[in-house]
């Protein structure tokens, strides 16, 4: 009963990166608890990777694509044969779906959205922020198993060098009652804004639709994605999905960078707890430039093109 | 067409929070209608403008949480029912235990969620109370068709969008971008104060009140985040020299290329 269950998620055979992280705190949980780290995929093809990240045993079901109703049985499953006494989601689109679910089926709570995690006295302890980041609570999960999901970004993926963890079929659940009909991927290439590590979003600031092609010009050489503030995506100059903050994503990206963002309280619950912040505004006294680590008072349309230059020339090196 | 809204009353997402022991100081904060739950009363009311039925909202909250159903009321609810007890003493699961046993209560087809309350930031009410009813749920919904005895959703995961085809009755949670809230009129306004709430506490739903506010999830302490005094500012009136100045940022203290 001293062990950690991941529910690790695959993305084109390979796992996704927060399901990297929730492994890799899951195995230092794990090991303070002293118990053994394990994981539940959907394939059998994770027990490589899954091992590499310190897990013993992979729990295998049959489920195919994500559906609510049969990885709540496949993962209520995995439970009842593992009984461990922590397991971790990432706060994936499907690890939120999911987590809270499968907690109401055991009886038991989740801390959601997490940053830090610690087995401490025998119990889970857990920082997660709350009112959109404006305060952070530590809670203690009491239940057994007890559960929590864990923000992207927040924790560091790394191997610990097993090897492939034992794979354990479980039976195939029954039957979804939702069916997925299709999948629309309105722009394909880029880059989802809860994993991303590097995000730039723009604002009003940009005055027209059309002009957030000098942010997705920058997000497109230096490897993040495209990011906005409400009064852009209000404006319907991008897709809601872009949005950072209240109303839209939290984020909290190694590198986040804001240009023509005022800095709503709105927005600065979305992202103020990027790792490092970088603004561009013109106006000396905008508020991102009060959390900002590196502010620019100046002009966009200027910056923003010069520093795409810079970071392609030294990608170029 | 039958729908049951949970909304929940929170302070104000302009509002400065101040803390007290391990909790928010409710103290002179202004309470609205959780923002996302303002998305599923209005779907709901839509709903039922197009095929008829009852549109029921609920809430779980000490006195102050009835003011969030008049709201809604006003908007074009039909039905209220406020069940009374310090929800903030709870946590999600004691919550949904709350909500599911009044939804039972009432005849619906729709269950709606806010994809997440203001404030506790969970996100967990409405799948809990979909799996305590045994209902199928789409999560983070962004446009929603219902036809017979169907609904089709869309839902918003990673950088793509998924069409979800359910059966009835369903559990939904509400994404900004299903649709744009209506304000109350002053006519709601006035008809709302004839309609009548129906007041309920938690033993009278059979519920026991030890296991709804037994917490599982016990908050330890709140703090507010250490105050950030920004950093450098610096002239960016030289394009270039500002450009390079924030690669040097990103590669030597941000390490991120
Ligand atoms: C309930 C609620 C929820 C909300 N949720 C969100 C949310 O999730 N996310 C969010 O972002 N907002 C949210 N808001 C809205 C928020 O209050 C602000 O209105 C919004 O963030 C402002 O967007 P902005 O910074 O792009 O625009 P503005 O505030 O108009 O700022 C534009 C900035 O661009 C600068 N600028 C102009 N031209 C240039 C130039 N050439 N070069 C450099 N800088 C320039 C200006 O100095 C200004 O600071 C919410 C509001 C409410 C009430
Ligand atoms: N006390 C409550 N009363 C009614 N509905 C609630 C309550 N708490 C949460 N909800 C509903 O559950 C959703 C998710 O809340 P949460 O899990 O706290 O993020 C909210 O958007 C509401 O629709």
């Amino acid at each position: 009963m001293a062990g950690v269950l991941v529910f690790a998620e695959i993305k084109d055979g390979k796992l996704k990166k927060a399901s990297r992280e929730a492994l890799t705190i899951g195995r230092k949980l794990a090991e303070a608890a002293g118990g053994e780290l394990s994981a539940f995929a959907s394939d059998a093809a994770a027990a490589e990777e899954a091992g590499r990240y310190g897990a013993k045993k992979v729990y295998v079901a049959g489920v195919g694509a994500y559906s609510t109703e049969s990885y709540t049985a496949a993962l209520a499953e995995a439970v009842s044969q593992a009984q461990p006494a922590v397991v971790l989601f990432a706060g994936t689109s499907d690890g939120r779906d999911l987590a809270p679910r499968v907690a109401a089926r055991l009886n038991v709570g989740v801390a959601s959205d997490v940053d830090r995690l610690e087995w401490t006295d025998g119990k889970l302890r857990a920082r997660r922020p709350v009112y959109s980041g404006k305060a952070f609570a530590t809670v203690e999960v009491t239940g057994t198993p007890a559960i929590a999901t864990t923000r992207p970004n927040a924790f560091p993926a790394e191997e610990a060098g097993g090897g492939a963890a034992e794979v354990v079929n479980l039976a195939t659940p029954a039957e979804n009652r939702v069916k997925l009909v299709e999948t629309h991927t309105p722009e394909a290439g880029e880059m989802s804004l809860a994993e991303a590590d590097i995000i730039v979003s723009g604002g009003r600031g940009l005055k027209e639709a059309q002009n957030f092609s000098y942010i997705r010009d920058l997000a497109h050489a230096i490897g993040g994605a495209v990011g906005a503030s409400r009064a852009t995506v209000d404006a319907g100059w991008i897709d809601h999905q872009h949005q950072v903050g209240q109303t839209g994503r939290v984020v909290s990206p190694t590198l986040y960078i804001a240009a023509g963002v005022s800095g709503a309280i709105q927005h600065l619950a979305g992202m103020s707890s990027s790792k490092h912040i970088v603004a561009i505004n013109k106006d000396p006294e905008a508020p991102i430039f009060r959390i900002a680590d590196l502010g620019i008072v100046g002009d966009l349309f200027q910056i923003l093109p010069a520093l795409t230059e810079e970071v392609k020339k030294a990608k170029a090196h | 067409m039958n729908s049951v809204v949970c909304i929940s009353h929170v302070p104000d997402t302009e509002a400065r929070i101040k803390i007290a022991g391990a909790k928010v100081d409710e103290a002179g904060l202004k309470f609205i209608v959780s923002p996302y739950d303002e998305f599923a009363l209005e779907e709901a009311i839509r709903v039922k403008e197009k095929s008829g039925g009852d549109v029921t909202v609920v809430t779980f909250g000490p006195d102050r949480a009835q003011q969030a159903l008049r709201e809604a009321l006003a908007r074009g609810a039909t039905k209220a029912i406020h069940v009374k007890g310090e929800s903030g003493d709870a946590d999600a699961l004691g919550i949904a235990k709350v909500l599911a046993a009044t939804i039972k209560s009432v005849p619906h087809d729709l269950v709606f969620f806010g994809k997440q309350g203001v404030g506790t930031d969970n996100g967990l009410v409405g799948p809990m109370v979909a799996e305590l009813l045994g209902y199928p749920q789409v999560n983070v919904v962004t446009k929603l068709e219902v036809g017979d005895g169907r609904i089709t959703a869309h839902r918003e995961i990673e950088a793509a969008e998924e069409v979800l085809e359910a059966p009835l009755p369903a559990v939904v949670t509400a994404q900004k971008g299903l649709n744009e809230p209506r304000y109350a009129s002053l006519k709601g306004i006035m008809a709302a104060k004839k309609v009548a709430i129906d007041t309920k506490s938690i033993a009278d739903l059979g519920l026991d009140e030890g296991d709804v506010l037994r917490q599982r999830v016990v908050v330890v302490s709140l703090e507010l985040p250490p105050e950030k005094s920004g950093g450098r500012k610096i002239d960016g009136a030289d394009a270039n020299a500002a450009a390079q100045e924030i690669l040097n940022y990103i590669r030597s203290e941000a390490k991120a290329l």
